[in-house]
């Protein structure tokens, strides 16, 4: 290569780069790409987008997705958000891997990847936004009987299978810091096997062979549900608070019952807005991706990368009274 | 008469039960109290109306997979309308659960009958066929429990004479079941069909219409169940009652209904559903390990085959005692 030609790759680089600068009036167009379209979590996401966006300024957010849950349906809108030139694409997938090869082909058109919520193999994005970790649902899910027990208790968890591996990972966890909690005692670990009725004749046995039990700790949906049935039927409401991981359109019933004062689970809207956040930090290239690395987040704080160029966003989000209204009807 | 009943599998059977419960009061005491009692037969109401529409259907040498699956679809239909519609009554929904529960029993019914399927063929291809129903109806979402009107969930739970309104009704359908297979032609019919059906035909028994009325009285059941189920784990969802068909089929076997045809009781198969009842309530207060749980729960089936199976196999007779004795 002579220097020549590579003085005129340079200038040409440098004008593409100017090209790009004067580009930056333009509005940055993120792509927020659901499982699919008409379900209240993602349209609860793609407004915390538009709440990030409005912070940002000068950005648009194409909250977009298929009609069905496939991955053949997400290829398309991936294929149609390449040709609209979109400046990112923030994806929740519907397969790991299919969807791999459209994004590819996104990335070498310098759109910027990410996938939220639902992860990407790592090939195909740059990074991957998760809605928490093992170690915060752990830390949250004690917290959660704690703060309703000021004076200390006993608690037990209700789980789904003895083999369910997230499961046992989150009271592993819960474990861990069981020191900063020296009033409260783990009293029994039960499992409903993600079953109505056995979840709930065990949160029955666990009242029963414990009558001075304080709090349920069930982080699985429906053993959280059933258990706060069982509270109910037994008359036991105000003395034994349920409590664990839940969705607000399931739990709405235990929460106006009193069986549960207080659950936890990502908040859609939050996690829409650090996407966003993420993405357009990421189009701009404000911040890079790579192991290590820490991006801003806005009003959430920031986001860490592990070894996998993955992120978790924050603590699972607590509902009780004064929001399930609000969150009910989302998902 | 007194020593027949002694020698009789129900007896053993209850002597099992209450063996059983003896054994977990000795751990976990409290547990025989009369309101505990009161709450495990609450508990095990829908296994026994499940069991004893089981039994019919057994007793003609064929086998219902599907009821789970029926409960789990009716339960969603009530509960979707009862979403949907909060005014229409408590009464409606439960005739319309037992309506469409028939529906699908006799679908079951019909496909044995007239086309001749084997029916664990037949019942394995509806429970697939009714799970996937309830999926595409709910969409995969669930009915919860601030979605159903209060009448809804109130029903069952309902006190009535100190026990409440869903053990009534198990003991309601025990009664006319007791009634019926004792003392009404088709109840009779039932037994001549699965203990020789060639010879039930030679009597003018038409067997495959006998089969028919079994799974349809099996649907009907299920159908009750599912209503019954919805309500009383106040959820209605995709997977309700997964799995629960061999709960069914083992509180019948247990209970000394004989898979080949033509042998049980209403009273059997009532102690087969309560001994599965016990030991479900039992395991979660008896501080036993929940890995233990599951291969106590498979033991305590195979025990009580096993001891089915020998005390009903016929004693060896030997003919020609004079020609072994040379021999």
């Amino acid at each position: 290569m002579t220097i020549t030609r590579r003085l005129a790759i340079g200038v040409s680089l440098a004008a593409t780069l100017l090209g790009t600068t004067a580009m930056a009036q333009e509005p940055v167009r993120i792509a927020i790409l659901a499982k699919s379209l008409g379900n209240g979590f993602f349209e609860a996401a793609a407004r915390g987008a538009e709440e990030a966006a409005k912070e940002l300024g000068n950005t648009e957010i194409i909250y977009t997705g298929p009609t069905d849950t496939t991955a053949e349906g997400q290829i398309e809108v991936i294929n149609s958000l390449i040709a609209q030139r979109v400046d990112a694409i923030a994806i929740s997938a519907n397969d790991p891997d299919a969807v791999v090869p459209a994004l590819q082909k996104a990335m070498e058109r310098g759109i910027t990847v990410i996938s939220w919520d639902s992860g990407v193999a790592a090939a195909g994005r740059e990074m991957h936004l998760a809605p928490s970790s093992d170690e915060l649902i752990g830390k949250t899910i004690i917290k959660l009987a704690a703060d309703h027990l000021p004076e200390g208790g006993k608690v037990a968890v209700l789980s789904a299978t003895s083999t369910s591996t997230n499961q046992n990972t989150w009271i592993a966890e819960m474990d861990k810091v069981m020191g900063d909690y020296p009033n409260i005692e783990v009293v029994a670990t039960v499992y409903g096997d993600d079953l109505a009725d056995k979840s709930y004749r065990e949160a029955q046995g666990l009242m029963q062979s414990h009558p001075d039990l304080n709090a349920i700790i069930a982080p699985t949906s429906v053993g959280i549900v059933a258990a706060a049935q069982a509270v109910a039927d037994a008359g036991m409401i105000g003395k034994v608070n349920v409590t664990g991981l839940g969705l607000p359109s399931e739990m709405a019933g235990a929460i106006e019952s009193g069986a549960s004062q207080s659950f936890a689970i990502w908040n859609p809207v939050d996690l829409g807005y650090t996407t966003a956040m993420i993405a357009h930090a990421l189009a701009l290239d404000e911040a890079t991706a790579e192991p290590g690395a820490t991006i801003k987040t806005g009003r959430m704080g920031s986001v860490t990368l592990d070894d996998t160029n993955s992120a978790a966003m924050s603590v699972p989000f607590t509902y009780d009274k004064s929001n399930i209204e609000e969150f009910k009807s989302i998902f | 008469m007194i020593l027949r009943f002694l020698k009789s599998r129900e007896a053993i059977l209850l002597g099992a039960v209450l063996a059983l419960l003896v054994i977990v009061e000795s751990r976990f005491s409290g547990f025989a109290a009369p309101g505990n009692l009161a709450a495990v037969f609450n508990d095990t109401s829908i296994l026994i109306i499940l069991a004893l529409g089981q039994t019919l259907v057994i007793l003609t040498r064929c086998i219902d997979l599907s009821v789970a699956s029926n409960l789990a679809l009716t339960g969603m239909v009530t509960a979707m309308l009862n979403a949907a519609f909060p005014g229409i009554p408590v009464v409606v929904l439960i005739a319309l659960a037992v309506g469409l529960g028939t529906l699908l029993g006799a679908f079951n019914g019909i496909l044995v009958w007239k086309l001749d399927i084997p029916p664990i063929v037949v019942t394995l291809g509806t429970l697939t066929i009714y799970r996937g129903t309830v999926f595409l109806l709910s969409d995969g979402s669930w009915v919860n429990s601030h979605e159903m009107s209060a009448a809804y969930k109130a029903f069952p739970r309902a006190v009535l004479f100190s026990l409440p309104v869903l053990s009534w009704i198990a003991l309601a359908v025990v009664a006319g079941f007791a009634v019926a297979v004792t003392r009404t032609p088709l109840g009779r019919a039932f037994y001549a069909v699965g203990g020789n059906p060639h010879a039930a035909v030679y009597t003018g028994i038409d067997v495959g219409r006998t089969r028919f009325a079994a799974f349809t009285i099996s649907g009907a059941l299920a159908g009750l169940c599912g209503y019954l189920w919805v309500s009383r784990y106040a959820v209605a969802y995709v997977d309700v009652a997964g799995g629960f068909e061999l709960d069914v089929v083992a509180a019948c076997v247990i209970g000394g209904i004989s898979i080949a045809g033509g042998m049980g009781t209403v009273g059997g198969a009532v102690l087969g559903a309560l001994f599965l009842g016990v030991i479900k309530n039992a395991l979660p207060v008896a501080g036993i390990s929940p890995f233990w749980q599951l291969a106590i729960s498979g033991a305590a089936i195979i025990i009580a085959v096993a001891f089915n199976a020998r005390s009903s196999r016929q004693p060896g007779h030997i003919i020609l005692k004079s020609a072994e004795r040379t021999a």
